[in-house]
């Protein structure tokens, strides 16, 4: 044990040294960890206030729209709307007419309405709108709609939700390959300076194999100056990430932007996360970054 | 202690640096292996150090099959073998005392016994006085003394020695062959290649001599070359 924590602490020492012996590789490695890790940061914010507009707005959509079929008579409109009403959850059902419809859409058009005069036949379909008495509720009574029969088209907040999903996807997946390329670039950038640091030490290396030193003896020094170097970037991130977060966040609110800020997510409830983030995704990619240099450089 | 059986060594070039090696060395035994340039002198020690792989045949140390071990036991092996090489490979930003303390920190020797221990190599190689200088301040003798005096301090079993006087004057490296001499009177078993004809022949020692790799001649109290 003792013996096993004296290796580790001259090591660590060595780590530094190895560092330091080449700073200027030393600050490309971190600057380049911490610059991917800054938009995995910028990213990973991005989509957090997505989610969290999209978890606030589907309060406001609590409103189920149906569209029946042409064909149907009186008396199934009639059943559809019995049936509706003893659904869980429902707060009211409002029948809107195909004239109602068409009146709705004039305003809306405002000056361009004549266009719909010209209509010889009323395109819009009957419908009704089902509020509800919570939006927990809602899933459950669009499943029950589709078994019902004369419902043309199902509407309700899922379709802006899912389309704000899908292009907070977009926005994930782009970031995420540049994201990548970044890491790779640093992973490589980290193995090319710990690679001096071999060249550096190579009488040394040889002298200890001969001594007798094992494997995990020679390459511990590197391994840990590729951790150094990924926890300094990562660190780096951390502070400059949530830094400029506080700083928007605060010049919103001071604008009286309060109403973007609402949708923000303070910068407090994801410090932790992105802390365990950065450096989890820092420390490894000093890690890959060293075994890749010695397993090229430090044969046995 | 040590066997070579039917030991080919062919390198990836194509050379075929050993031709079928069949030894047996006892254990406390003084060995020269000899030969000219090429002749598969530091092959040979290079098997033994695990550096290289033999292509074919069988390696034994210390009645143990060592042919074919793995990475994570090479470690092992060498701790109980030292070695000593003509460049003398110190490290040139440590002191005396610290380029033979390096060799007990790499295995994990406390700093109690490294504080026992360096100082008396240091006395048993005369160079108690230097401990606190740097390489570059050493004669070539005092260098190799340092070497050697690294690759005995955690007291191997063997101690291998790649023509260790060759960048040494005759007197100089008479005193490292005593030197040398001295820790096989202890019972550490040498093997030392050479091309120093005059000191083979005065030690009156085991001679192995290799040519084209091969074993040409294996004489217990030989001479460096057999005609003339
Ligand atoms: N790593 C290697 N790759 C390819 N060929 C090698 C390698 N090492 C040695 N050889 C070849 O193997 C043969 C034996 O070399 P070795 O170093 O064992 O000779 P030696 O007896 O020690 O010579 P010297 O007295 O000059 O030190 C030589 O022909 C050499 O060129
Ligand atoms: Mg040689």
């Amino acid at each position: 044990m003792t013996m096993k924590f004296r290796i580790l602490k001259s090591m660590i020492k060595q780590g530094f040294v190895g560092m330091w012996r080449n700073r200027m590789m030393s600050l490309a490695s971190i600057g380049s960890v911490t610059s991917a890790l800054m938009i995995l940061g910028m990213v990973l914010i991005l989509i957090l206030n997505i989610n969290n507009v999209t978890n606030m707005t589907k309060e406001q959509f609590d409103e189920i729209h149906i569209y029946l079929k042409e064909d149907i008579t009186d008396e199934q409109i009639d059943t559809i709307e019995n049936e509706i009403q003893n659904y869980e959850g429902v707060l009211s059902v409002v029948f809107q007419s195909k004239e109602q419809a068409l009146e709705i859409m004039k305003k809306r058009w405002g000056e361009e309405s004549d266009l719909l005069n010209g209509l010889e036949e009323n395109p819009f379909p009957r419908s009704y709108i089902i509020q509800l008495e919570d939006i927990k509720y809602a899933d459950n009574v669009v499943s029950n709609l589709e078994g019902l029969s004369g419902i043309d088209k199902i509407k309700y907040f899922k379709d802006i939700v899912k389309r704000i999903i899908s292009v907070s996807n977009v926005i994930k997946n782009g970031s995420l390959i540049v994201i990548g390329i970044l890491m790779l670039i640093s992973i490589f950038i980290i193995s090319n300076t710990i690679k001096i640091t071999v060249a550096a030490r190579k009488k040394e290396i040889n002298i200890m194999k001969y001594v007798g030193a094992t494997n995990g003896y020679i390459r511990g020094p590197f391994i840990i100056e590729g951790i150094l170097l990924g926890t300094i970037g990562s660190a780096l991130a951390v502070i400059l990430v949530d830094v400029a977060y506080q700083y928007i966040y605060k010049i919103l609110n001071n604008r009286l932007y309060v109403f973007v800020t609402s949708y923000m997510v303070p910068s407090d409830d994801i410090f932790i996360d992105v802390v365990i983030i950065f450096m989890t995704i820092g420390i490894g990619i000093g890690i890959l970054g060293s075994i890749i240099s010695l397993r090229r450089f430090l044969r046995v | 202690m040590i066997i070579f059986k039917n030991i080919i060594k062919e390198y990836n070039n194509g050379v075929k640096a050993l031709n079928n090696i069949n030894l047996h060395i006892g254990k406390g035994e003084f060995v020269f292996v000899v030969g000219s340039s090429g002749a598969g002198k530091s092959t040979l020690i290079k098997l033994l150090l695990k550096e290289v792989e033999p292509t074919s045949g069988k390696l034994f140390f210390n009645k143990k099959d060592i042919t074919k071990v793995k990475n994570r036991k090479v470690p092992i092996i060498r701790r109980k073998i030292g070695v000593v090489f003509q460049d003398f490979r110190l490290l040139p930003n440590k002191t005396v005392y610290e380029n033979v303390a390096f060799a007990k920190e790499i295995i994990g020797a406390s700093a109690k016994e490294i504080r026992r221990q360096v100082p008396i190599v240091l006395s048993m190689v005369g160079l108690s006085k230097k401990a606190s200088s740097y390489p570059n301040q050493l004669s070539g003798g005092e260098k190799q003394r340092v070497s050697i005096a690294r690759a005995i301090v955690n007291n191997p079993t063997v101690l291998i020695a790649d023509e260790p006087t060759g960048n040494l004057d005759p007197d100089t490296a008479g005193d490292i062959m005593d030197l040398i001499m001295q820790i096989n009177r202890r019972g550490t078993t040498v093997i030392m290649a050479t091309h120093a004809k005059d000191i083979v022949d005065s030690m009156q020692r085991r001679v192995i001599a290799l040519s084209k790799g091969k074993v040409v001649r294996d004489d217990q109290r030989g001479v460096y070359d057999h005609e003339v």
